[in-house]
């Protein structure tokens, strides 16, 4: 109970400034183990508990500054995808389309015609077709959900069976290779010893960041799936705002497909399936509420880097996928229930 | 039947003693510790010590179950029914008539049926689904399920909050159907008119603990309830009205507004320090009209200007810009975001004047937002703490932060004071007077006749979505508002 207002609300209201009482705030301790922070705590102690699993499993095989990169490259793409759903989820929504669509980009992005262009004139070409696909799909979805008023789980489960097919025409169910070399080049180097693709992750991360904590654009996403009907009243255009959230997770599928054209040198429809499951997985496991209101980048991270970490501790052992996948789904549940244990915790902590 | 009490965690020391067949009631302030005592007794939570006396003997209630078998039944504030199911199956939910697992409908239907007409409601089919019931069928959809079960205790959480008059009566009629065949109810309600109609003897707590029991009600004065509830006495609960000066520029005017099948032809105007009052009946329109005139429901017909400037319908956006702030009826699903701290709450109409090329400006939010906070005494006056954990005056009060912060010149109250406790009352009211002392200009919408009229100055009263009269408010009282209802109701 946390009503004090017996006395203070009788003595009369002053006209302006009343005395202040005392606050009861919880201690800068207490206060970081209850915010995101000490959401976050579990997470890297079950990351670091892996990573003990695989250097006494694997060895030097594993802990090297080698096979770290090679879990972070394993992260970044479906990391960056992730960061867009945290933006969907955390403004009570959901993309299910977001790895066909990363599918459909690659596809687009190396059609014949535009890898041409692309040779004729700059490998950016290339670039900027996947992310417009991206963004472009994920308006569809925007203003489906948001001026359709389609739910957002019908919305982007029709994205996700329309864009595979669409892709699989394109693509005449062919795998496109990537001929443009500027494109390779640039994509597949590295930058002070780290691939380029961990550092589009990395920028992903930390734009991700700053958007969601930093910006107007994150209070708003925050306050729709925090309270929809509370932020449409206070003035804030709910619509319009839903559909950029899309836009923005459209447009992560679209990174994520220049990553995967650099990866795999190939673009093909089969590209990103299921993906959208390990994005949601990533974004649940990491603290953001399913229901909206709450999200975290740093949650989400960890969330994406514990699976790539298990994954690749599990091939170090030369163990197979499908145990692999069980105990993916094992983690999923014990995540979310040593979630709501500290959540619910840190909410009794509160007077 | 007797039941004690000692340090359940928001408990320190409550002591009550319920007899068959009487109304118990149990007064306190919004966090005195009512709800924690409707858990303890239910079984949500667990007294740390103490014990629960039933029929003389010392009774665990372990979790819901273990109450229900006891014969404590529980009406939650919020009601506890499943809108997807039918009458039937919401009464019987989890004690299903069943052999062999499957459902027995007609003899559900049948006893469901016999239940709805020992409740005065024989009207309300079994088969009907409880999501396209009123807030009061509902509730008497719940009380069949109490007695479904065979309680000998009922307990009523500020039941008559949902209803409006009307229902009232009928909801006391059925308490009083129940009392005579000996079922105990406690009654938990903030209405001190209430307590006096229906219940037998009284309980006051405060802060937990139990400041007075078994004050029977007929001869305990008011007085002496509210000096128990608050720690001192109250008088004098609606400022003075100071009247308009004649040359108060009109703000808001409403010319002709009308919104297909729910209310129309309704024109007023506002002018600057004034407060209009709009008094009705639950589901007489009053809410709606607010809602159109903001802009948060697209008008059918008519027009409304701010300043002389015609806003376009259905945008909250312009609304807003133009100087309007709704604080809605359901604080909780339409006001707050109750997970997010007191200060993004109260910034979240105007978070975007401090940002700078889209980054927000947090620093300068919690300034502004605790400037508001001490000017406003809200309490305990901590920007950081999620909006959750305020009382619901205090709710009430961040939801005048944030349009006071946002400069809003026109302020849209509805239903200001439901689920405020007595002490705060007053202070909302006055409150309210104080801006429009400054010049805002206010739109109150109440459910309570007395409350309208005592803080207004001017008062529509609208019946069937139609403003039937329009009068100043000290020359209308209770009884003719009333009345006009009743009559407009009818029509």
């Amino acid at each position: 109970m946390s009503e004090q207002n017996s006395a203070a609300t009788l003595a009369g209201p002053a006209p302006t400034g009343g005395q202040t009482p005392p606050d009861k705030t919880p201690s800068a301790i207490g206060r970081m183990l209850g915010g995101s922070a000490g959401r976050s705590l579990g997470l890297v102690i079950a990351l670091l508990a892996l990573f003990v699993v695989g250097t006494v499993t694997a060895g030097d095989r594993f802990a090297s500054f080698e096979n770290v990169l090679t879990i972070i490259r394993f992260a970044s793409i479906i990391g960056v995808i992730s960061i867009g759903m945290t933006f969907v989820i955390t403004a009570g929504g959901i993309d299910l389309s977001v790895g066909s669509v990363m599918g459909l980009a690659t596809v687009v992005a190396t059609l014949s015609w535009v890898q041409d262009f692309a040779t004729s004139t700059s490998w950016i070409v290339m670039v900027i077709v996947a992310l417009a696909v991206g963004a472009g799909a994920g308006l569809i979805n925007g203003i489906v959900i948001a001026y359709g008023n389609v739910v957002a789980f019908i919305a982007t489960l029709a994205m996700l069976v329309a864009a595979r097919g669409l892709a699989e025409v394109l693509a005449n169910r062919t795998t496109q290779i990537v001929k443009e070399q500027g494109f390779l080049s640039a994509m597949r180097g590295d930058l002070i010893g780290v691939p380029i693709l961990i550092w589009i992750f990395v920028v992903v991360v930390v734009a991700g960041w700053f958007l969601l904590n930093r910006t107007t654009f994150g209070r708003r996403t925050v306050a729709i799936g925090g309270n929809l009907e509370a932020a449409r009243l206070a003035g804030i255009k709910v619509k319009r705002h839903i559909m950029y959230v899309y836009v923005l997770a459209g447009l992560t599928a679209g990174i994520a497909a220049v990553m995967m054209l650099a990866r795999t040198t190939a673009g093909t429809s089969t590209h990103g399936t299921l993906y959208e499951l390990d994005a949601i997985a990533a974004v649940v496991v990491g603290g953001t509420l399913l229901v909206g209101g709450r999200g975290t980048i740093m949650g989400t991270v960890l969330g994406v880097l514990i699976f790539s970490t298990l994954t690749n501790v599990f091939t170090q052992n030369n163990l197979s996928t499908s145990v692999q996948a069980i105990a993916k789904g094992a983690i999923i549940v014990a995540a979310v229930m040593l979630q709501q244990r500290l959540a619910n915790r840190s909410r009794a902590r509160k007077p | 039947m007797r039941k004690a009490f000692a340090g359940v965690r928001a408990l320190d020391g409550v002591e009550l003693t319920v007899l068959p067949g009487e109304v118990h009631c149990v007064l306190g302030q919004n966090g005195a510790g009512k709800s924690t005592l409707i858990k303890t007794l239910s079984g949500v939570n667990q007294p740390d010590s103490g014990e629960i006396l039933w029929n003389g003997e010392s009774v665990s209630v372990a979790d819901p179950v273990a109450a229900i078998q006891l014969g404590i039944a529980t009406m939650y504030q919020e009601l506890d029914v499943v809108d997807g199911l039918t009458v039937a199956e919401n009464i019987f939910l989890g004690h299903e008539h069943a052999r062999a697992g499957v459902t027995e409908r007609r003899r559900s239907a049948k006893e469901a049926a016999a239940l709805m007409a020992r409740l005065g409601h024989p009207q309300i089919s079994p088969s009907r689904e409880v999501g396209s019931l009123s807030a009061a069928n509902k509730q008497i959809v719940s009380m069949a399920r109490a007695l479904s079960h065979d309680a000998k205790l009922i307990v009523m959480d500020e039941p008559s909050a949902v209803l409006d008059s009307e229902e009232v009566k009928n909801l006391f009629r059925v308490v009083r159907e129940l009392t005579a065949a000996g079922i105990a109810v406690i009654y938990i309600s903030h209405r001190l008119e209430e307590i006096r109609e229906i219940g037998d003897r009284i309980t006051v707590i405060k802060d937990g603990r139990t400041m007075a029991t078994n004050l029977p009600v007929a001869t305990t004065p008011t007085a002496e309830l509210i000096t128990l509830m608050t720690g001192r006495a109250v008088e004098n609960v609606f400022p003075p009205a100071p009247g308009v000066p004649a040359e108060a520029p009109v703000v808001l005017s409403v010319q002709g507004l009308g919104l297909a099948g729910v209310f129309s032809d309704v024109s007023f105007e506002v002018r600057a320090g004034e407060i209009v009052g709009l008094a009705g009946l639950v589901g007489s329109g009053r809410s709606e009209i607010v809602e159109t005139l903001y802009g948060a429901r697209k008008a059918t017909a008519g027009t409304v200007e701010v300043d002389g400037r015609r806003l376009p319908p259905g945008s909250v956006r312009a609304g807003v810009h133009a100087g309007m702030g709704l604080s809605p009826e359901e604080r909780k699903s339409q006001g707050l975001i109750l997970d997010e701290p007191v200060y993004r709450n109260v910034t979240l109409a105007s978070f975007g004047r401090w940002a700078k090329l889209g980054m927000l400006d947090e620093r300068a939010e919690r300034r502004v937002a605790r400037e508001q906070l001490d000017a406003l005494e809200l309490r305990p006056a901590d920007p950081d703490r999620p909006a959750r954990t305020l009382s619901g005056g205090n709710q009430q009060k961040l939801l005048l932060a944030r349009w006071l912060v946002h400069g809003t010149r026109i302020l849209l109250l509805d239903e200001p004071t439901r689920g405020v406790d007595v002490g705060a009352r007053a202070e909302i009211y006055a409150l309210i007077r104080r801006l429009a002392e400054k010049g805002t200009a206010i739109v109150v919408i109440s459910s309570e006749i007395d409350e309208v009229l005592g803080l207004s100055d001017r008062v529509l009263v609208v019946a069937e979505g139609r403003v039937i009269h329009t009068s100043n408010a000290d020359d209308i009282d209770e009884h003719r508002v009333l009345d006009l209802v009743m009559k407009g109701t009818a029509a």
